[in-house]
């Protein structure tokens, strides 16, 4: 795939939330279509650190494009959810209020939600919160609920996004870290950092983070993403403080504040924290963020204890202003500019896809659509999901459903062996499609069975196992 | 879908499983041992070290053969095991405990027992539990994990170690990696004594001149693909000093922060939860809030030396039969802790016979004293030269200590509080 | 003057050692006897059990795939406490020990190891035949 010499139609670069649902959209067009990843996997950057929610449509006004893509993209989650196979739960969203004076921004998210057309948007005296969220603090005097609002575990979005565009014929290219751009007649050609080339005649900037950088690279606007840290920490799905639905706090003028999220598979994610940071490629989490995640998050549920921390990481949110910037570039011909995507990015992902499909069409692109083209990916079974009678009869098809692998989030030996040959061949590329690692004892009792597997799978030798690609090789040496 | 009966079914195969099993094999009762992996034995097969078996065996033994003896015995007895078999849940349906476990020769299976042993064991803390900030590259194991790698697998998983926590598994590990090449550079633990043995300090850190940073509390793991150094801070009175934090350079870091009973299963069966412990609470017959479901070895509470698991599972073993016969205590006191205790096992004892109770001191002493008071009245006082937290201690009450010698007082809500002073 | 730590048994006497001439000390700072044996033992002969592994070889093509996790390394140990200076040299030995499976726990693989008079004994049985 690499070598190729073809032109392509559209090169996509970054393989986020946002490429993805651009490749996917455009898997429906008679269109060569390359997705341009720099990593080992998709979705590592952004999309993999974030609180997965899909937004309740009342943060933000519809004079914002983020808004008006937000309200679209969060109604596109039912069909998605059919078609494609990733977690995702309508669960709701409520707004809580701790003081008298926060009513009165409960009001105008209300009113906002309302203008903006949301469904089942409703204010809250305390006892209708306390009814809807028993464990929320006695302090509660009232809030918001909107029901629509929902949750999605965004990595297996992501994957099973790019899963249906490489079905329908998007070749995606990994570790292509795209650095230079040049124009050659009516085409772009793409190097990579290895020198690796991509020729294609339009190009989608969807680099997250370092969308600054190639936007320079092309020749086009000169904006800066600034880096906004998001810290978070993961509570053991049997925390006695797990809510019903997700749980933000009145929100501030720069934040939608530290939410708890019953997250789809039953864990807990409490966070994010917002700081501004220099370095792209700082994930590490900090002390002093840690601790204002717990003691925010006890303010709401106070019932939340260390003891049911499994986890802890950090996300960086790519931050350009206060919209986003989705537009056709003004100074560089055939380049779309998806940059600043920050919250409600998710949600709004979908919508983008479509938004970006039509800016492209402006420019000259035609849309045919494929005849075949096919929505569905297989719905890989898993047995955490299936009864101990459905999980009887998937062994009788497949005895490796029967060999279970990690036994906090029982996950069995066939599903990361489907992972593997769906191209996840890294430790960390493995614990976000399967959940393998991803439970209370953090991958204590199965790497090495990870590992095993593998190297079976895949005729590395153990020098070659990594966590995420580069130098994160797990194994130093053999007796 | 394949059912099986047992008059008891035995959830884990390591050391106290198969003993429980044993005992109850011995007693008339047919036993299904339920093991997860593919042999018997348990982490004790990782645990090449010697050091077990000086109670059980009365000889110093390495893990495995300490888990294969007790395997032939328990095979001698009759026991029935279903290895690779992972155990999905236990239900109630209609009067019996269902164990329903999955592997991939049998798919799944439906265990239908009088009786549920639960002999889990436990797991270690992570990264994660101890919240240890920084930045998340490859490189970072929990020391039980390295052991496997290293003991099993023969893999190597870092040349330059650092050891955080100064846990039995951590020390071994150290030695074990030092003896096969690599060099570690220190080992940090945030209390002011080692947590693991004396003589475990001496012979894996003393005996390779590895530096042991008490005090002392990992506050940064910094490396982008992998580790490249871990930040330690020293803690003086009880105060972090952040203006005294410094680097020790290394590729590997290696955990050795504690365990932790693994109740899953138990909670989603309904059994109450000791929080001092973290396994169930039990009676004075090893028992659970749930009749039939009894409780040992690691999963009830974190032991420090397998000769004690196999003793109570082997108690564990013998109550199940007695419950399966239909007896139960005529009545039980509740014990409760008393100063300097952190817990005690079980939490209740039976009058009318010998209890062995395991306790946990929370403070190092020397010349301490064992006390068990009924009403204040001091009913049975061991003296002991030396406790400390890492240490098991235990105690047996017998029907001469808790007489009541005032049959007025003899009621069901008395109590015996044991305290270490 | 040294000092040490007794290890005997839990109470961890700290051990005042006087060097009295080549094979003789003074120990102070013990509470019963066994600290100074202890201390002569640790001083001038000490001696460790040394555990550690050997490579195992000879598993049947099929056996590998029937378990992917099967051990790929016996354990051994030694029969008795090996005099320290000796340990790198021992550890060497099996390192370069391959032991062809099945093999039986208490099987002496290396006799007399460094002529100590001390066997490395395996502490494993590992079979090669199907798991029950």
């Amino acid at each position: 795939m690499t070598d190729r010499t073809g032109r392509y139609d559209v090169a996509i670069i970054g393989a986020g939330v946002c490429g993805a649902n651009i490749a996917r959209k455009l898997s429906q067009y008679e269109l060569k279509v390359a997705l341009l990843e720099k990593e080992i996997d998709v979705s590592l950057g952004t999309s993999k650190a974030n609180s997965g929610i899909v937004h309740g449509g009342f943060h933000d006004n519809k004079k914002y494009l983020k808004a008006r893509l937000e309200l679209k993209g969060a109604l596109m989650f039912e069909r998605l959810h059919d078609e494609l196979d990733f977690p995702f739960e309508r669960c709701g969203i409520v707004v809580v209020a701790l003081h008298e004076d926060e009513l009165r921004t409960i009001e105008q998210l209300y009113l906002q939600g309302v203008e903006n057309g949301v469904i089942g948007i409703e204010m809250c005296s305390r006892e209708r919160m306390l009814e809807l969220e028993p464990k929320l603090s006695s302090d509660t005097v009232g809030g918001l609920y909107a029901p629509s609002g929902g949750i999605v575990e965004p990595y297996r979005f992501v994957f099973s996004l790019v899963e249906s565009a490489r079905k329908n014929g998007v070749d995606l290219v990994t570790e292509f870290a795209a650095a230079l751009a040049r124009r050659e007649g009516d085409d772009w050609i793409i190097t990579a950092l290895d020198g690796r080339e991509i020729r294609a005649k339009y190009v989608v900037n969807s680099a997250g983070l370092f969308a600054d950088t190639l936007s320079k690279a092309f020749g086009a606007e000169d904006f800066a993403i600034k880096p906004r840290k998001g810290e978070y920490y993961l509570l053991d799905k049997m925390t006695k403080a797990k809510p019903n639905r997700v749980i933000f706090p009145v929100p501030t003028a720069v934040s939608k504040g530290m939410l708890i999220i019953p997250t789809v598979e039953g864990t807990v994610l409490i966070g994010p924290t917002a700081s501004a940071v220099e370095d792209k490629e700082d994930f590490s989490t900090t002390r002093v963020e840690l601790e204002k995640i717990l003691q925010s998050a006890r303010t709401m549920i106070p019932s939340i204890s260390e003891t049911d921390v499994i986890t802890s990481f950090a996300g960086l949110r790519p931050v350009c202003g206060e919209d986003f910037i989705i537009e056709l570039s003004a100074k560089a011909p055939h380049l779309v500019q998806v940059a600043a995507i920050q919250s409600p990015g998710l949600t709004a992902s979908p919508a983008i896809g479509e938004y970006v499909k039509d800016l492209l069409k402006k420019d000259g692109l035609r849309l045919v659509e494929k005849p075949d083209w096919d929505p569905c990916v297989e719905k890989v079974r898993r047995a955490r999901d299936l009864s101990p009678w459905e999980l009887d009869e998937m062994v009788a098809k497949d005895p490796a459903y029967g060999d279970i692998v990690c036994r906090c989030e029982r996950v069995s030996e066939a599903e990361i062996v489907k992972a593997i040959r769906a191209g996840h061949t890294t430790l960390d590329g493995i614990k976000y499609v399967t959940r393998a690692q991803m439970g209370r004892c953090q991958g204590g009792f199965c790497t090495y069975k990870i590992i095993k597997i593998l190297m079976r799978e895949t005729g590395m030798g153990y020098e070659e196992v990594t966590k995420r690609g580069g130098g994160s090789y797990v194994l130093r040496g053999e007796l | 879908m394949k059912q099986l009966k047992f008059d008891a079914a035995v959830i884990g195969g390591g050391a106290a499983g198969m003993s429980a099993a044993a005992e109850l094999r011995s007693r008339g009762c047919s036993a299904l041992v339920i093991e997860r992996e593919e042999e018997l034995g348990g982490i004790l097969m990782q645990c090449i070290h010697n050091g077990f078996g000086l109670i059980e065996f009365n000889e110093e033994l390495s893990g495995p053969e300490f888990a294969q003896k007790i395997e032939e015995r328990a095979v001698a007895s009759g026991i029935e095991a279903l290895c690779g078999t992972t155990v999905l849940e236990i239900r109630q349906e209609g009067g019996f405990h269902v164990v329903y476990g999955v592997s991939s020769r049998h798919g799944v299976v439906r265990v239908e027992a009088k009786a549920v042993v639960l002999a889990m064991g436990c797991r270690e803390r992570n990264r994660g539990n101890i919240r240890i900030p920084g930045s998340r590259p490859s490189g970072v194991y929990t020391a039980g994990l390295a052991q496997r790698l290293v003991n099993i697998d023969g893999y190597i998983p870092g040349k330059d170690v650092v050891i955080i926590g100064s846990g039995d598994i951590g020390l071994i590990m150290a030695r074990r990696l030092s003896w096969s090449g690599c060099k570690i550079h220190g080992v940090v633990e945030i209390l002011p004594y080692p947590s693991g043995l004396t003589r475990n300090i001496v012979q894996c850190l003393e005996d390779f001149g590895i530096p042991l940073y008490l005090s002392h509390l990992t506050t940064n793991i910094r490396g982008k693909d992998r580790v490249q150094g871990v930040e330690i801070t020293p803690v003086e009175n009880g105060a972090v000093r952040y203006d005294k934090s410094f680097e020790i350079p290394c590729d590997t870091v290696l955990l050795s922060v504690g365990l932790v009973p693994e109740n899953e299963l138990s909670r989603n069966l309904g059994v109450e939860i000791n929080p001092a412990t973290n396994g169930p609470w039990v009676d004075s017959r090893l028992m659970t809030n749930i009749p039939g479901v009894f409780a040992c070895g690691n999963v009830l509470h974190v032991h420090d030396l397998v000769d004690y698991v196999a003793e109570e599972a082997r108690r564990a073993g013998a109550f199940a039969a007695d419950w399966l016969a239909g007896a139960s205590p005529q009545r039980e006191l509740r014990l409760k802790t008393g100063s300097n205790v952190r817990y005690l096992n079980p939490s209740k004892v039976d009058p009318d016979r010998e209890n062995k109770i395991y306790l946990r001191s929370m403070v190092v002493k020397n010349g301490a004293v064992l006390e068990a008071r009924i009403d204040g009245r001091v009913v049975k006082s061991i003296k002991k030269a030396h406790v400390q937290p890492s240490e098991m201690l235990f105690l047996t009450l017998g029907p001469k200590d808790l007489a009541e010698p005032d049959q007025r007082t003899a009621s069901q809500s008395a109590q015996v509080e044991i305290a270490i002073v | 003057m040294s000092e040490m730590i007794c290890i005997t048994c839990p109470l961890g006497c700290h051990l005042s050692i006087q060097r009295i001439s080549e094979t003789e000390i003074s120990v102070t700072g013990n509470r019963c006897s066994r600290g100074e044996t202890y201390a002569k033992e640790e001083l001038l002969f000490p001696k460790r059990v040394v555990t550690t592994t050997c490579r195992a070889v000879g598993l049947p093509a099929g056996a590998q795939a029937a378990s992917l996790y099967a051990p790929r390394r016996v354990p051994v140990r030694t029969a008795d406490a090996f005099p320290k200076e000796k340990i790198p040299e021992l550890l060497k030995l099996a390192a370069n020990l391959e032991v062809t499976l099945p093999v039986r726990r208490g099987e002496v693989l290396v006799r007399d190891a460094l002529g100590t008079g001390i066997d490395l004994v395996a502490t494993r049985t590992i079979s090669c035949g199907e798991p029950s």
